[in-house]
């Protein structure tokens, strides 16, 4: 589904991402991890077009780097970005309706219902502002908004950032819900043992480079990985 | 005083406010999605204007359609000066795009110049704005009378645009955010035109009834309502749009009221809309409904 080949951001003279190349097939979910600064949203940023790369991003075969980013969207890929944003001055159901803003009006109605059935926390509330949400909600919420655009590619930046360890077991439920429905999932975390439990496939991230990869179940037995990412000795 | 003589100087102050309303919409709109204070907008006016002399004294259109082509036309002068003058800029440092309004704000006055004169060209006035009403011998203006009626109806219209529309709603998102809106599959390009679109329209509607009310125009006529409707979308709160109607008609108000009271003071009536500016924002430093001054609520 989406083939990444020797992509290359740059911050002016910052060279953040550093000639990667990774797969994420049809139906996977694969994971990126990595620290702070290793380059993990500007890979997504890349791919959803909100930086100028450098390399090819192969999305269904069709080469998408130089397209502008609602077109990337439009293609059927969405970001849940990191921090969440959700648009904190329109009301959740607006939110969801920017998600679903190139749907048609008949198309709206059975989206949010299967929105708030995913997430049934979002219906109770629908007409307040986004704002008045908890983080966790927020998350749902802008997992659900990305959701909206009926997405064959979903990508996440860090879910699980700043969430208590139960909403984060939630949230990765969700997904795996997401997964089982048929859904392509690439997800980026620093909460390298839930991420890599999730995933298919996974890649290590470190200053921009690609330093391993491999089956995830193989990567949570690596003792490499372990070490750095797990905090184990 | 006299009561109906209050009365009356409320009316006309309601009505200039509602034309300081209409412009500061287009100021606090397009600092709300682009932060840029757009300096040219009190040009449009002017534009505006001019259209709709051009339409009904030199087409000899029915006043309506002039009207509305006018508005129409300043739309588009909107979306042109934004795509050639601040597009380029939309990655600059903030004070690049400001010097630039300043300079697209003496093309066009300097245009206009070149095109229709420097002299002052008389407005001609639609029959239905002339005239007064008497009630229990108060006179009224009509064009008075019209005025807020018109404006609140267009405020109205607007609301209605931001909230109920998918594009007025991505305008809203975009006060908040401009990747994230992009990432929905918005054009936010077309999104932000749209804003100088509904600016412009407003602000030609505010220029057209200002030229009935002051019928001489000429191109420099929309600097001092421009610069005292920028005044109201601040006092109201920039980036809010019920604030920069509530600050254009407490300007208006605060402007007639004062020059009828104190009518030794009628020469410096165009400084109180300033000082009242600065004495606000000393109290209350984002403006009457403005909150957070990065964060955009339209
Ligand atoms: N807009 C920017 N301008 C300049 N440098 C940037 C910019 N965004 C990111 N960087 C730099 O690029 C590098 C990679 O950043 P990136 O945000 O992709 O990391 P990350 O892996 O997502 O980190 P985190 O886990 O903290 O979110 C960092 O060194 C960062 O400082
Ligand atoms: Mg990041």
């Amino acid at each position: 589904m989406l083939k990444v080949k020797d992509l290359n951001v740059y911050y002016g003279v910052i060279h953040a991402v550093k000639g990667i190349s990774f797969d994420v097939p049809n139906g996977k979910i694969v994971t990126l991890i990595g620290a702070n600064g290793a380059g993990k949203s500007s890979t997504l940023k890349a791919i959803a077009g909100l930086v100028k790369p450098k390399g090819s991003i192969l999305f269904s075969d069709k080469e998408i780097i130089r397209h502008p980013a609602h077109e990337i969207s439009k293609l059927g890929v969405a970001l849940v970005p990191e921090g969440r944003r959700v648009f904190i001055n329109l009301t959740i159901l607006e939110n969801l309706r920017m998600g679903g803003f190139n749907k048609k009006i008949s198309e709206l109605e059975p989206l949010y219902e299967k929105m708030f059935e995913l997430f049934p926390i979002l219906k109770e509330r629908a007409h307040q502002k986004a704002g008045t949400l908890s983080g966790g909600e927020q998350q749902m919420l802008a997992i659900a908004r990305a959701l909206m655009s009926e997405p064959d590619l979903l990508m996440l930046d860090e879910p699980s950032l700043g969430l208590a360890p139960l909403i984060v077991s939630e949230v990765f439920d969700i997904l795996r819900e997401l997964n089982k429905q048929g859904r392509t999932i690439l997800l980026v975390e620093q909460n390298a043992a839930q991420a890599l439990k999730l995933a298919d496939y996974g890649y290590v991230l470190e200053n921009g480079a690609i330093t391993l990869e491999g089956e995830a179940k193989g990567l949570l037995e690596n003792d490499e990985v372990r070490k750095r990412y797990l905090g184990e000795d | 005083m006299d009561l109906t003589i209050i009365l009356q100087q409320l009316v006309n102050g309601v009505s200039l406010g509602s034309l300081y309303g209409l412009v500061a919409i287009g100021y606090t709109m397009v600092y709300g999605v682009i932060r840029l204070i757009n300096f040219a907008h009190g040009d449009i006016m002017m534009v505006g204007m001019y259209f709709a002399f051009t339409g009904i004294a030199m087409m000899f259109l029915p006043w309506w359609a002039a009207f509305l082509l006018s508005m129409l036309a300043s739309a588009l002068v909107g979306v042109i000066v934004d795509r050639v003058a601040y597009k380029p800029l939309r990655n600059a440092s903030r004070i690049s795009a400001l010097i630039t309004a300043i300079g697209v704000s003496f093309f066009l006055e300097n245009s206009f110049l070149v095109i229709y004169g420097g002299v002052p060209k008389a407005f001609p006035i639609p029959s239905v704005f002339n005239g007064a009403i008497n009630i229990h011998s108060v006179i009224f203006p009509n064009i008075a009378i019209i005025t807020p009626i018109v404006a609140i109806v267009f405020l109205l219209i607007l609301l209605f645009i931001l909230h109920k529309t998918k594009y007025g709603m991505a305008m809203r998102a975009l006060s908040f955010d401009i990747d994230t809106v992009r990432i929905m599959g918005i054009n936010v390009d077309l999104v932000i035109s749209l804003v100088f679109a509904l600016g412009s329209f407003l602000a030609a509607l505010g220029g057209i009834f200002w030229a009935m009310r002051y019928p001489a125009i000429n191109p420099l006529i929309g600097i001092m309502p421009g610069l005292k409707a920028f005044a109201a979308a601040v006092l109201g709160g920039i980036g809010s749009v019920t604030g920069a109607a509530l600050g254009g008609f407490i300007i208006g108000v605060t402007e007639i009221l004062v020059v009828a009271l104190f009518p030794a003071l009628a020469g410096y009536k165009d400084a109180f809309a300033f000082l009242f500016l600065i004495f606000v924002l000393l109290f209350k430093p984002t403006g009457i409904l403005g909150e957070d001054l990065e964060r955009g609520r339209f």
